[in-house]
């Protein structure tokens, strides 16, 4: 089973490439915000570049001085701000680059987050995958270097995949332009809401453990109504994560209830980076 | 209910948890990651790359295996290097030592500039520098790039994975051996690292026992008195092996002085358990030689070994000038050596060494050339009319310690050991109270290793003396 599909898919309409501009740094009066995550090295530059038409050179290493990179592209008349964070493995450590990614994916509530797997070391990515899915259900899984993972001789099911996590899965080799106008695709649909995601959700084997969670995001939902990620809020608070007590102490949490997560963010939005340094 | 009732709920069931729920839910995910991966991906036949990685880690991160190939990893890389430096170290000192010292003597007889001048700038100045220069470039030039091969090729990482188990069994963070791995090249590096480190407690640690991780200025002292000294006892077939053998059980001895430190210091002064974290290891890549090569030599060989001349040329004056300005019947340091000397050879050293180990505090790098010029000056100056005195070549280099210093198998043993443990340098200590802003952790991180130093080589020297092997 070959999964990139070439051939057929040109004489669709939808893979014009007409329907992407690539616009640069140019983010002004953006419709929707996309947020680009992922592990280290998987591609996440090159998805970003591909779609922004930039030549950035992203190299993020963890304990680095970490920038987010940020560029714009349009499709199908809408003009999208993209956002690429930090590489990271996790978001649970308090390490700086994580909680930049995390925050961003948190508090700046993007339209949608695109997180970049690499095919070849699926598991791995896969736990990053499952925390994010934790935070936003507006996720689309972009599933990089199916090219190498085919060399090494790995059949990955997207569809497969995609059913268990309940999110668009998007094979793509990004290094070669293959997929890119599937992922856009799939973006479109997710930012405006037309596929409807059901995120898979971390399984607690322990009785215990789950019934600590629930008790919290019960005691969250009262205090925040409508707080989209309670329950993530609640697994951090039962670490003791402080930028995340801190958000729910000052009630920074509370804005997020607002249900303005379908909304765009407004552009001069200033986004609580420094909440946790 | 308000926000405080929130984070009181979160306090009170995070109590009832206990320390595992951070763990469990790490499980957790990993658990349904796997599944989901699992459930996704069908191999066929020619998955050769990720068998090899996975059969590479499998060997790698072995519980034992795991160290063994460790030992003999570091092992070849000293073997290799003390192997190789040996021609081209010898061309150098020949160079240096020999034709260009000659050729400035003959420049300052020809321009009849004063004794002192000459001295202090030859005999003092060029002669510390050149010798920091022969002593050094060689094994580093080889080393570094051995070194950093490893690093690209992502050894590191597993090293770090292995050791992280009894990091974690001495109640640090598994970090650690991350900022340790850091502190093989140089141990204000290693401090600086330990910010990765998010506990307050442990980073202390981290920070403490830094110093048990051979940094850039002592490889060198190592490997040339493992080889004259270690090295040179053995058979000659198996002199570069055993010499290779004595360097990496010192760093070893390190490895485990810094566990057991960390080990001490959790259960006393900085009480705790270790968090908990996960490490992931980068996927081996074939390492950029030509790239790697040209980096390790440019960033690291000629900046190390530029330090190394910019500490050495000062020291070489003060050198001079103390062993030269006379008050009474001694030299400056005539006197420091003699009244260090009861203290030294008690130690199993001698008073010039630890005279060289105040002189080099800013720089570990110019221990060397500090004690040969130190011996030879105040040795008695025959050897130097004998004509062999300056083109130090490794066999020279030990006639000059055993005959005009008196050194022994124990002296030589003990200076490698003191060369592990003894105080930080001072860039080291600016740093750690940069980063700890804590004056007695500055001190303690001074004071420990000394101790430790002075213990152990006291031990070591008394056992000898009591056996009779000296």
């Amino acid at each position: 089973m070959s999964v990139i599909m070439t051939g057929a898919c040109e004489t669709c309409p939808a893979y014009h490439s007409a329907a992407l501009k690539k616009l640069g740094l140019n983010v002004e009066n953006f419709d929707y915000v996309v947020a680009l995550a992922g592990n280290p090295n998987t591609g996440k530059s090159t998805v970003f570049n591909a779609l922004t038409g930039l030549r950035q050179h992203v190299g993020n290493w963890p304990g680095k001085t970490v920038a987010r990179a940020e560029g714009g592209f349009a499709y199908e008349g809408k003009n999208y701000k993209l956002v690429d964070l930090p590489g990271t493995y996790s978001l649970l450590s308090t390490s700086t680059d994580e909680e930049i990614a995390r925050d961003f994916i948190l508090f700046g509530q993007p339209s949608v987050t695109v997180v970049v797997v690499d095919a070849t070391r699926l598991e791995r990515n896969l736990n990053l995958a499952l925390q994010i899915l934790e935070i936003t259900d507006r996720v689309v899984v972009a599933l990089n270097l199916m090219d190498e993972a085919r060399r090494h001789g790995l059949e990955v099911d997207e569809r497969h995949l995609s059913r268990e996590l309940g999110v668009p899965v998007v094979p793509m080799a990004a290094r070669r332009g293959q997929g890119i106008p599937e992922l856009l695709q799939a973006i479109a649909q997710v930012a405006a809401g037309r596929f409807v995601t059901r995120p898979h959700r971390i399984h607690q084997r322990d009785s215990r453990l789950e019934q600590a969670v629930e008790k919290l995001e019960a005691a969250l939902n009262r205090e925040f109504p409508g707080l989209p990620n309670a329950r993530w809020v609640a697994l951090r608070l039962l670490d003791g994560d402080a930028s995340i007590e801190q958000a729910v102490r000052d009630r920074t949490l509370g804005d997020l209830t607002q249900a303005k997560a379908m909304l765009p963010v407004p552009v001069n939005e200033p986004v609580p980076l420094e909440v946790a340094s | 209910m308000t926000t405080g009732d929130v984070l009181k709920t979160a306090a009170q069931l995070r109590a009832e948890l206990g320390e595992e729920y951070h763990d469990k839910l790490m499980e957790a995910i990993y658990t349904d990651a796997s599944k989901i991966a699992d459930r996704s991906v069908s191999h066929d036949g020619t998955r050769a790359r990720l068998t090899f990685d996975r059969v590479l880690d499998r060997a790698l991160t072995h519980p034992v295996l795991g160290f063994v190939v460790m030992g003999l990893m570091f092992f070849g890389v000293f073997w290799l290097t003390i192997t190789g430096a040996n021609i081209p170290s010898s061309l150098l000192a020949d160079l240096l030592l020999g034709t260009v010292y000659d050729a400035l003597h003959n420049l300052a007889a020809a321009l009849s500039a004063p004794a002192w001048l000459s001295g202090l700038l030859i005999d003092g100045v060029y002669l510390a520098t050149a010798w920091v220069v022969s002593v050094m470039l060689p094994p580093m030039a080889i080393f570094f790039p051995l070194f950093t091969l490893l690093e690209d090729f992502g050894y590191l990482p597993r090293v770090a994975f292995n050791l992280d188990r009894l990091f974690a069994a001495a109640g640090a963070h598994g970090k650690q051996s991350l900022t340790m791995m850091m502190g093989f090249g140089c141990n204000a590096a290693g401090v600086v690292a330990t910010r990765i480190i998010d506990s307050p407690r442990e980073r202390l640690i981290a920070i403490i026992t830094n110093n048990f991780s051979i940094c850039n200025g002592r490889w060198p002292t190592l490997i040339l008195i493992g080889t004259i000294f270690i090295g040179a006892s053995a058979p000659p077939a198996l002199a570069s092996a055993v010499a290779a053998a004595s360097v990496v059980t010192v760093a070893v001895l390190g490895i485990v002085m810094a566990l057991l430190v960390s080990w001490g210091l959790s259960k006393t002064w900085l009480k705790g358990t270790a968090s908990v974290y996960s490490l992931e290891l980068p996927p081996y890549r074939p390492p950029q030689v030509l790239k790697t090569l040209y980096t390790s030599v440019i960033d690291r060989t000629l900046i190390v070994l530029w330090r190394a001349v910019v500490m050495a040329a000062p020291a070489g004056a003060v050198i001079w000038l103390t062993s030269n300005i006379m008050i009474g019947d001694a030299s400056i340091a005539g006197h420091m050596v003699s009244f260090l000397n009861p203290l030294g050879l008690l130690l199993g050293l001698n008073g010039v060494i630890l005279v060289a180990y105040i002189v080099a505090i800013p720089a570990n790098e110019i221990i060397i050339p500090t004690i040969l010029m130190l011996t030879l000056t105040l040795g008695g100056s025959q050897m130097a009319e004998a004509g062999v005195m300056l083109e130090l070549e490794d066999a020279q280099t030990y006639t000059v310690l055993t005959q005009l210093g008196g050194w022994t198998l124990l002296t030589g043993i003990n200076l490698m050991l003191f060369s592990l443990l003894h105080n930080p340098c001072s860039t080291t200590l600016l740093t750690i109270w940069r980063e700890t802003r804590s004056l007695r952790w500055t001190v303690v991180s001074a004071l420990l290793p000394l101790t430790m130093g002075f213990i152990v080589t006291f031990t070591t020297a008394t056992l000898a003396r009591l056996f009779g092997w000296v």
